[in-house]
């Protein structure tokens, strides 16, 4: 079972990962977007990380969902509602139980993926965040390491397709060829799972 | 690249503590980053929010004043402010008539303020939006997130605030920045990438003998790379591609717009060129201003936007205005 301490560890280990891959994620924006995908995840997490640390919510659903509204309040561009709604509507499936079986995180991931979809209006295959959270939550219920495997995969298979959404869109065939730096930061996301379950 | 600055994370705090300084008509709130009015509520008028990532100055901060906005939203550089600034700034400007949101149309501002006027709306506060998105560089908008706001989102904050000024219900108000954005088209051109400070080096790599047609306003490239040309060469392709698409039959309002690094020496010779290109298609120019008005911080080139406008536009467009980055009448 899953409680609300795993749930703080992974938005912790998150902002760790998002640290140390700032760097990566802005230098993959600047070919196909406009050079500040790090810096603003870096300074959403961060934000994150504080704020759970000072109000510290006791259920995995007011985990989430807190984290998800300070995404919102700190990220702007298009990365903030998207990650916001990620996390938010991930925490509202959640309800308010105390812990929450893998299977049930799972559904609840889906409800929050499903969410960005009709947000952003993207599609499997449109060079964004869903090419990495789609396969990931498929491979949700197999294991966290499937689901990182999958992510890292989807992110990494982003490289060849052409932008149909995002700012990276506008370049229309000259997207082609640089991997989505919103679909690598989904796979640190995913990829933080299974750290923050100390596995 | 050596920058004017302190450090990265405090360029968009400074500059707003440093428009306080020089704009005691305005009110900065530099913690929440929201630029209001002075005056605001101003009783029985449509309030107009704008906002934007930082780095287009002096959209859209430099626009707040008496004829044009009521209130402005800088977020980071090249990024959207969040909601909560939005709902700030709504929640601060409104005297009842109502609150209209100017959105550029990028993925970010489109969610960010969709949020916020539905926050907004929770608070009770009558909410209208348009969105611009004039750039016609973007061809295929249904396989991309559709074009981008650029040089018209001027016209649009200009010619509604006027509007608003006059006391024009929130409908009507709503109904001419929807017209301007539908009359109006801009074509860029880059000649230089930009620095954004977080990065601080150049966002693409544009060698020295070539340009980047087609740019947006964000250090994104453009959708095709050239050998240099001349002025002339360049108002060609740019007015043409412009009057592609809108086919004016009145006359235009002209936007000679420079991306932030050009000089005005070089942006007048360039409107020489745009106005003999309209000339010459036969196109009517009823103004025509110069300067750098959104910008894309040290990019170099330029861009141009055209507005087709009948003589309620071109009253509203002549009508004062008093804002840190566009002045006259009164």
């Amino acid at each position: 079972m899953l409680d609300a301490d795993f749930f703080r560890r992974w938005m912790a280990v998150t902002a760790a990962s998002v640290d140390r891959e700032a760097e990566r994620l802005t230098a993959l924006d600047s070919p196909i977007g406009d050079a500040d995908h790090g810096s603003n995840l870096q300074r959403g997490f961060r934000a994150v990380a504080a704020v759970l640390d000072k109000e510290v919510p006791d259920t995995p659903g007011a985990v989430l969902t807190l984290a998800g509204r300070q995404l919102i309040s700190t990220v702007g561009g298009a990365s903030g509602p998207l990650y916001g709604t990620l996390l938010r509507r991930t925490g509202k499936a959640l309800g308010d139980a105390a812990e929450v079986s893998e299977e049930e995180f799972a559904q609840a991931l889906r409800t929050g993926v499903d969410a960005v979809r009709q947000l952003g209006g993207a599609a499997p295959g449109d060079k964004t965040m869903i090419d990495a959270l789609v396969p990931a939550v498929d491979a949700l219920g197999e294991s966290f390491d499937a689901a990182g495997a999958a992510a890292e995969e989807g992110a990494v298979g982003t490289t060849p397709l052409r932008a149909r959404k995002g700012r990276a869109s506008y370049l229309g065939e000259r997207s082609i060829g640089h991997q989505d730096p919103g679909a690598t930061s989904s796979a640190l996301l995913i990829g933080a799972l299974k750290e923050a379950r100390g596995e | 690249m050596k920058m004017l600055i302190n450090v990265p994370e405090t360029v968009v705090a400074d500059a707003l503590r440093g428009m306080a300084a020089a704009h005691p008509e305005l009110a900065v709130d530099v913690e929440n980053r929201v630029i209001v009015r002075r005056d605001a509520p101003v009783a029985g008028k449509v309030a107009l929010v704008s906002g934007g990532g930082s780095g287009h100055e002096p959209l859209h901060g430099g626009f707040v004043g008496p004829g044009m906005l009521s209130a402005a939203c800088p977020g980071e550089v090249f990024t959207s402010p969040v909601p909560d600034q939005m709902v700030r700034a709504a929640a601060a400007v409104n005297s009842g008539a109502g609150v209209l949101f100017i959105v550029k149309n990028y993925t970010g501002d489109v969610l960010n303020f969709d949020m916020a006027a539905e926050l907004a709306e929770d608070e009770g506060i009558s909410m209208a939006k348009v969105l611009v998105n004039d750039d016609v560089a973007v061809t295929d908008s249904l396989y991309t997130a559709g074009r981008r706001g650029t040089g018209a989102t001027l016209f649009v904050e200009k010619i509604a605030g006027a509007a608003a000024e006059e006391g024009q219900p929130l409908e009507r108000v709503e109904a001419i920045a929807r017209q301007v954005n539908d009359s109006a088209r801009s074509f860029g051109v880059a000649l230089s990438a930009c620095t954004t400070p977080a990065k601080g080096t150049p966002t693409f790599d544009l060698p020295a003998g070539e340009l980047e047609l087609g740019i947006g306003i964000h250090g994104e490239p453009g959708r095709e790379r050239r050998g240099m040309m001349t002025s002339r060469e360049i108002a060609d392709v740019a007015v043409d591609a412009v009057l592609e698409d809108l086919r004016p039959r009145n006359p235009v309002l002209v936007l000679v717009n420079g991306m932030g690094a050009t000089p005005l020496l070089e942006l007048y010779g360039f409107n020489a060129e745009v106005q003999r290109v309209l000339t010459e298609r036969g196109v009517a120019v009823a103004r025509t201003l110069v300067g750098n008005y959104v910008t894309s911080l040290d990019m170099a080139g330029a861009s141009v936007t055209l507005c087709q406008i009948d003589e309620e536009l071109l009253r509203l467009w002549d009508a004062p205005v008093s804002t840190p980055g566009l002045r006259w009448g009164r």
